[in-house]
């Protein structure tokens, strides 16, 4: 099928590829929210990882890691990129649908747009529980 | 040296048409445009002799006799004819009863056999679909297990159109002349390919198809055994008789001749194609396996066509694969550009879990294929998996000693 080009920039340069740790320790700190979203044998699974201010409550990093096909690992590299410097609130705010439009996805890959989307409030209902 | 891009590999879908075969098909489109049904004039005898040239060259190089041959728009035709026509043939009772016989066929079958089986079920006749080992493979002694007294006819592959892996055909078909059993077969992919003796190796009704071996596409045979035993079918197309009445319509005498010239060149060069195919194809292994972790061939390694390779990548997401070497073409054994986000039914009848199922690429080789372009792809595909895997979160978690497996994932 044919991508967007934003998708084939996100794909091919992805922004915020990484992990703040090991999953061990990633688990301990308090100051980092981990959502992981989907599930292998339907062919994505994205962890998504927010580093939050504690006193000012604001995203200050977010990395990802993504097994999925290039409309996921774009819409995942977008969230890293929209989380950044928003508050927790302002996270939440971010839908789905903005994503589809930011990249224009097709119908057959909106449900990667749902995936990042539930990344988003995984990980910060994650970090939430952490405090 | 350079490779041109894109590169296709991709044959076991389709082929280009053999220059040659083009050749051949170039006069009956303008100047030997008869028909061979018109049995009156110089016109109608000039394609006729055409087409009896191509029945001759197809019935040599399955050993059949030339009488045996009926032309097809393609394997998904011949297929068609095969098997409804042999069920509604042998059927035990009329149309509208059940209990009207039984037919065996393999859960990992092309589309175009497991189809007609089904519309078979719902027609009244009942249908065992046999799961192959993890080696993907179909044996005489599965079809032996399966076999009732009601059984009128056994349909199994050659070769598996996704994994090349070959099934024990002689031996079926032995098995279905001894307990006189009708016996299809798919060979799509085997034949112009492989040695092919079909009174030798027990077929009863071969189906095969122009544009996997290089003629053009729209034109393929069914093999009808006419003698020991006379295989009878019922016609599912009305009309003008062709074909011994298995086929009405006029026949595609342009088709039928470039099929004809493909089988005639495959029958010439196909001992050393596969040759050649072959050590490419183990080299393309051996590169990966020897450069990737979590990697595998599927199906039965030593009984595989040679010119195709199925590799799973574990942890990386086969439409981003595909993706990242998006200048080669080839097959993803998961076909979720689709809605339907599934994996490969034959991947998964392998009991291949659905996360490598999802990771899977199949490679076929050709008739043009290069050491070059197969050392490029090689490297190109290398690359693609570690790129994916520097992003995979799975990837990590094995590399950290996590069980995927034992995760609770939430399925979306």
């Amino acid at each position: 099928m044919a991508y967007g080009e934003k998708v084939i920039d996100h794909y091919e340069n992805p922004r915020n590829v990484g992990t703040f740790g090991t999953q061990k320790e990633i688990k301990a700190s308090a100051e980092i929210g981990v959502g992981l979203v989907g599930a292998p044998e339907c062919g994505d699974v994205m962890q998504l990882q927010i580093k939050v201010n504690d006193d000012t409550g604001v995203i200050e990093d977010a990395k990802f890691k993504c097994f999925g096909c290039g409309s996921a690992i774009a819409s995942s590299s977008l969230a890293t990129e929209w989380l950044k410097g928003k508050s927790l609130d302002e996270g939440l705010e971010i839908k789905n649908t903005e994503i589809v439009e930011e990249l224009s996805l097709p119908p057959v890959k909106i449900h990667c747009s749902v995936l990042a989307e539930d990344a988003i409030k995984a990980a910060i209902s994650d970090y939430k529980s952490k405090q | 040296m350079g490779v041109t891009l894109p590169m296709y590999l991709d044959h076991a879908a389709t082929t280009p048409c053999d220059p040659r075969v083009v050749e051949a098909m170039m006069p009956y489109f303008t100047e030997i445009f008869g028909n061979p049904g018109s049995r009156n004039h110089s016109f109608g005898w000039a394609a006729e002799k055409g087409v009896k040239i191509a029945r001759q060259q197809i019935a040599d190089l399955i050993g059949a006799d030339s009488k045996e041959i009926i032309f097809t728009s393609g394997s998904t035709e011949s297929n068609n004819i095969a098997i409804k026509g042999a069920a509604n043939m042998y059927a035990k009772k009329p149309a509208g009863q059940s209990g009207r016989g039984h037919i065996i066929t393999a859960i990992h079958e092309h589309k175009a056999v497991l189809d007609p089986c089904k519309r078979m079920e719902k027609d009244g006749f009942d249908v065992t679909y046999l799961a192959p080992g993890p080696d993907g493979l179909i044996t005489r002694s599965m079809i032996e297990d399966a076999l009732r007294e009601d059984t009128i006819l056994v349909t199994i592959m050659w070769a598996n159109n996704e994994l090349g892996t070959i099934n024990e055909i002689p031996e079926i078909g032995e098995l279905c002349h001894e307990k006189k059993v009708v016996f299809h077969t798919d060979a799509t992919q085997w034949v112009g390919k492989m040695p092919t003796n079909v009174k030798l190796d027990n077929v009863d009704l071969l189906s095969l198809s122009g544009h996997k071996i290089y003629g053009p596409k729209g034109v393929g045979a069914l093999y009808v055994r006419r003698r020991k035993p006379r295989i009878r079918l019922t016609a599912l197309q009305e009309g003008g008789g062709q074909e011994r009445g298995f086929r009405s319509g006029t026949l595609n005498v342009t088709g039928i001749v470039g099929l004809g010239k493909a089988c005639g060149i495959c029958a010439q060069t196909m001992d050393d194609e596969r040759e050649r195919l072959l050590v490419l194809r183990n080299e393309l292994e051996t590169k990966i396996e020897s450069a990737l972790d979590v990697t595998q061939v599927n199906g039965a390694r030593d009984r595989r066509l040679a010119h195709i390779t199925n590799i799973s990548f574990g942890f990386v997401e086969g439409e981003s694969l595909m993706m990242a070497i998006k200048e080669i073409a080839v097959s993803s054994g998961s076909a979720c550009t689709s809605a339907s986000l599934e994996p490969s039914y034959v991947l998964k009848a392998l009991g291949i879990g659905d996360d490598l199922a999802h990771s899977s690429l199949r490679i076929s080789m050709g008739r043009w294929t290069t050491k070059e372009q197969i050392d490029y792809a090689g490297d190109k595909i290398i690359e693609a998996v570690q790129k994916l895997r520097v992003l995979s979160p799975l990837y990590d978690m094995h590399n950290e000693g996590i069980d995927i497996t034992k995760i609770e994932w939430a399925a979306h």
